[in-house]
């Protein structure tokens, strides 16, 4: 029942007495009001803006969030209303929908913001009003395509390590750009289609005469040249052909493909011609078969975007072309029998028959105007007139609807290769920003230590590096240093200054993937003795650190950067490090690192227990990496991956 | 009564075309003053404040012409046919016979309707029943408004609807109405034998308390 007709219920029921005097029995008894609450107005608070409305309006739809108890999970004891924390300018349009009974849909909306409030207060949208529906169907099926698009391009650049080979091949097939011999496989056949079909054109060209005989075309003259280009080209074609049958996921709807048919039809002449022997009859048809290798010019249409979507747009124009046809059709007939009968009288005249007339019509129409036939009857003159000025608006009129087609599809495809392009750029962007909240973390862990390390080396009272960080902010570190403890692991304090100074550091660190990798590229050329040295510190402190995380990774010890003790650590460092080489350094068993004391500093934490023990203790056990592989640490938490252990290195992506 | 008509007004019945409800949108009617109706009718200030609203946001233009009528009628009764019995029903509220119902008509409807006596009710009653108003009830008459009811019922009823079903209603109807049995049916005589039956009586304190 329609919102607005339920007020008119007392009204109907009031009618109803009109029956009562002929009925012949009794009535029900009415049903009794039970709560005869007076209607009310009720304030809905939507951010800020206060809607009001009577409560009946609201009850009028009680499947809905307003309409049912639900919304007193909103309610504000304290204001007496209703507050809810959404957006008000469609809220404007859902209370609309309660006061009138029809939902509209704003264009200036955007498509999935109105479809998470509907959501959000259990409308439909289906019952959007007739008005409004179409457009909303339009923007969802937009968004629809938009997401799907995306999902697809996120899928191609995804690595998908369980794609078979077969997979692999006909995704390099389909999409050049996914490998680097993809693309020269692309840029091979594309030139290779390019000079075959320029032998194609310079067969035919005279060459130049052979003393003695008439003016040769040029593929006669080189003819063994040209059969030798040919067969390079059939060749190519013929093995890319191949490759693409055996790739192919579905073999028997790659065989009907368009494309694959005009392979055959552009290669199959060729083979035809090896075939056949040198029969006069069966060579001149023979001839003819060589025409199809032209089509080997479609192959282009892989290769460029644009040819694409040129045929696409002409498939999706088929009614309006067959339209266009079937309308020229009609009136060549019309004209070409009314120009036949006008000439019929005029004497030599070159409307020989209808059919003659056609070429006559056409040419006109499509203001060609050869003049190899022209009418010399004054009637003919003024039917031909009347048939050229008909042909231009006969074209003219399906063409703007091709051309919008093609318009609207080409800048779609615009649309999706921009978005592609831009979104690239986007990730970077929110990944910066990502880094930027990590290093906000490691910025106040460093904070902490460095107060530590104050501590610890009773240097005079510095300045005290650390700025206050908001509740929030220090909750999050907090939770950040627990999933640290959690896993025994802890993200690396790559700040030079620290690293010589202060850090107690654990073995495995969770660094940038880029930094790491320039690390272990350096670190594998660094000549250790030489780093024995002071100079350490001079060096660029990533290096440094990096090399000895690394070489602590074989060594187990927690390094602790204590100016004191770190030579003397390096030294062992050093040689274990030459005993030991390229050990599975992922084996770092967690319970030895839990059974060293918990030198793990929390930040703005005042525990003084700090490992200079341990480091002097050159737990030999822990000094050879032990052969055993223990297995990886289980998975540390959801922002860590650890893959390639091939290359014995923790290789994780920052927070 | 404060009639503003921008355009000509010429109500056109059975003519639906877009100018004209083009013309009947442009017919603006406000009623009269809150404490003139409730000085008429026998409603209190809210309950006509509760009316007005429903009956506005149903007809913003301020009056009721009759396919709408029909249409919010046959809401209620979504498997008959009820745009007959609407038909009379709108003859009976129409009091001033204009084709249009305006909220003064309706109030005086539904004032009598929900707050009058019984005798009153039985008054609109009758007058609902006598199609041409002209002080009798005719068979003619009583067997369209029994068709009309029965039409409302629709065509799935348990039992089925027998064809001579409303005739024989309106011959109980007048067995029990028409006292001097000359085939019509006056006011006296129905209020009086509305009045013996109690069932009757009954039913019509039925609505009391719809507002």
């Amino acid at each position: 029942m329609a919102a607005g007709v339920a007020a008119w219920l007392p009204f109907a029921r009031a009618a109803a007495i009109g029956w009562m005097p002929v009925a012949n029995c009794p009535m029900p008894l009415a049903p009794a009001d039970k709560n005869k609450r007076q209607d009310e107005l009720i304030v809905l608070n939507v951010s800020g803006r206060r809607f009001q409305t009577w409560r009946t309006t609201l009850e009028r739809y009680p499947d809905t969030l307003l309409g049912s108890t639900e919304k007193e999970f909103f309610f504000n004891e304290d204001t007496k209303e209703y507050f809810f924390d959404r957006d008000p300018e469609v809220f404007r349009c859902v209370l609309n929908f309660y006061r009138t009974g029809k939902l509209h849909y704003p264009r200036y909306e955007c498509i999935s913001a109105y479809d998470d409030e509907l959501a959000f207060y259990g409308i439909l949208p289906e019952i959007i009003g007739d008005c409004c529906y179409e457009e909303y169907k339009d923007r969802k099926r937009e968004n629809a395509e938009r997401l799907m698009d995306d999902n697809d391009s996120e899928n191609n650049q995804e690595s998908m390590p369980s794609l078979s080979f077969r997979q692999t091949m006909w995704r390099a097939f389909e999409n050049p750009h996914t490998s680097t011999l993809a693309l020269v496989f692309y840029y091979v056949t594309g030139f290779f289609i390019a000079v075959s079909v320029i032998t194609n054109v310079v067969e035919t060209v005279p060459c130049g005469t052979v003393p003695g005989s008439k003016e040769l075309p040029c593929g006669e003259r080189y003819s063994v040249a040209f059969f030798c280009l040919d067969t390079a080209c059939v060749m190519i074609f013929t093995v890319e052909y191949l490759l693409r049958l055996f790739a192919a996921p579905s073999r028997y709807r790659f065989i009907r493909s368009v494309m694959s048919i005009i392979d055959v039809v552009a290669i199959m002449p060729y083979y035809i011609g090896l075939v056949m022997t040198n029969n006069e009859d069966v060579s001149g048809a023979f001839v003819t078969l060589r025409v199809f290798r032209v089509f080997r010019i479609f192959n282009f249409s892989r290769h460029s975007q644009g040819l694409r979507i040129l045929g696409y747009t002409l498939k999706s124009c088929a009614s309006e072309l067959g339209f266009l046809l079937f309308s020229l059709t009609m009136a060549i007939i019309i004209f070409a029998t009314v120009m036949f009968y006008a000439e019929k009288g005029s004497s030599a005249s070159k409307f020989t028959s209808i059919p003659a007339s056609f070429w006559y019509t056409i040419v006109t129409m499509t203001t060609l105007g050869y003049g190899d036939m022209v009418p010399k009857t004054i009637a003919g003159k003024i039917f031909g007139s009347i048939c050229s000025l008909s042909g231009v608006l006969v074209i003219a009129l399906p063409v703007p609807v091709i051309v919008s087609n093609f318009s609207r599809i080409y800048h779609q495809n615009q649309r999706a290769d921009k978005r592609r392009a831009q979104k690239k750029a986007r990730l970077a962007r929110i990944r910066v920003a990502k880094t930027g909240s990590s290093n906000a973390y490691l910025h106040s862990k460093r904070n902490g230590l460095l107060n530590e390390a104050l501590e610890l080396t009773g240097t005079p009272e510095e300045e005290h590096m650390g700025k206050t960080t908001s509740l929030i902010e220090s909750q999050h570190h907090h939770l950040l240093h627990c999933l640290e403890k959690t896993t025994g692991l802890s993200y690396l304090v790559d700040d030079p200054l620290l690293s010589v100074r202060t850090s107690t550091i654990k073995n495995h660190e969770f660094i940038d993937e880029q930094m790491f990798e320039q690390n272990c590229m350096e670190s594998s050329m660094q000549n250790y003795p030489s780093t024995r040295s002071p100079s350490l510190s001079s060096h660029p402190g990533l290096t440094t650190t990096c090399c000895s995380r690394r070489s602590k990774k074989t060594t187990h010890l927690p390094n602790s950067n204590l100016p004191a003790t770190r030579l003397r650590s390096m030294q062992e460092l050093s040689t274990i490090h030459i005993q030991g080489s390229e050990q599975p350094s992922l084996t770092t068993s967690r319970s030895s690192l839990n059974l060293k004391a918990d030198d793990g500093l929390r930040p703005n934490c005042k525990t003084s227990q700090i490992t200079t023990a341990i480091i002097s203790i050159p737990t030999p056990p822990a000094l050879t990496p032990e052969g055993e592989s223990r297995p990886p640490p289980a998975s540390p938490g959801p922002n860590t991956n650890i893959p390639s252990i091939a290359s014995n290195v923790v290789k994780v992506s920052a927070l | 009564m404060n009639f503003r008509i921008v355009f000509s007004n010429s109500v056109k019945n059975n003519h639906d075309s877009v100018e004209d409800e083009l013309e009947m949108a442009t017919v603006r009617h406000r009623p009269e003053a809150l404490e003139l109706l409730e000085a008429q009718s026998k409603f209190t200030k809210k309950e006509l404040q509760i009316l007005y609203r429903g009956f506005k946001n149903e007809c913003p233009s301020g009056v009721v012409n009759e396919e709408t009528f029909k249409e919010i009628y046959s809401q209620f009764f979504p498997q008959g046919d009820s745009t007959t019995y609407a038909h009379f029903l709108f003859n009976a509220f129409d009091t001033d016979h204009n084709g249009a119902v305006s909220f003064e008509d309706f109030i005086k409807g539904l004032s009598i309707l929900l707050r009058g006596t019984v005798q009153e009710k039985l008054n609109w009653a009758f007058n609902l029943y006598d199609i041409n108003k002209d002080g009798y009830i005719t068979k003619e008459e009583m067997l369209d408004i029994m068709k009309a009811i029965y039409d409302m019922m629709g065509k799935c009823t348990y039992p089925v609807l027998k064809e001579d079903a409303p005739r024989q209603h309106v011959e109980t109807f007048f067995q029990k109405m028409d006292k001097n049995k000359d085939g019509v049916v006056t006011i006296d005589e129905f209020i009086e034998s509305c009045q013996k039956d109690e069932n009757i009586m009954r039913s019509m304190q039925l609505f009391e308390n719809v507002i």
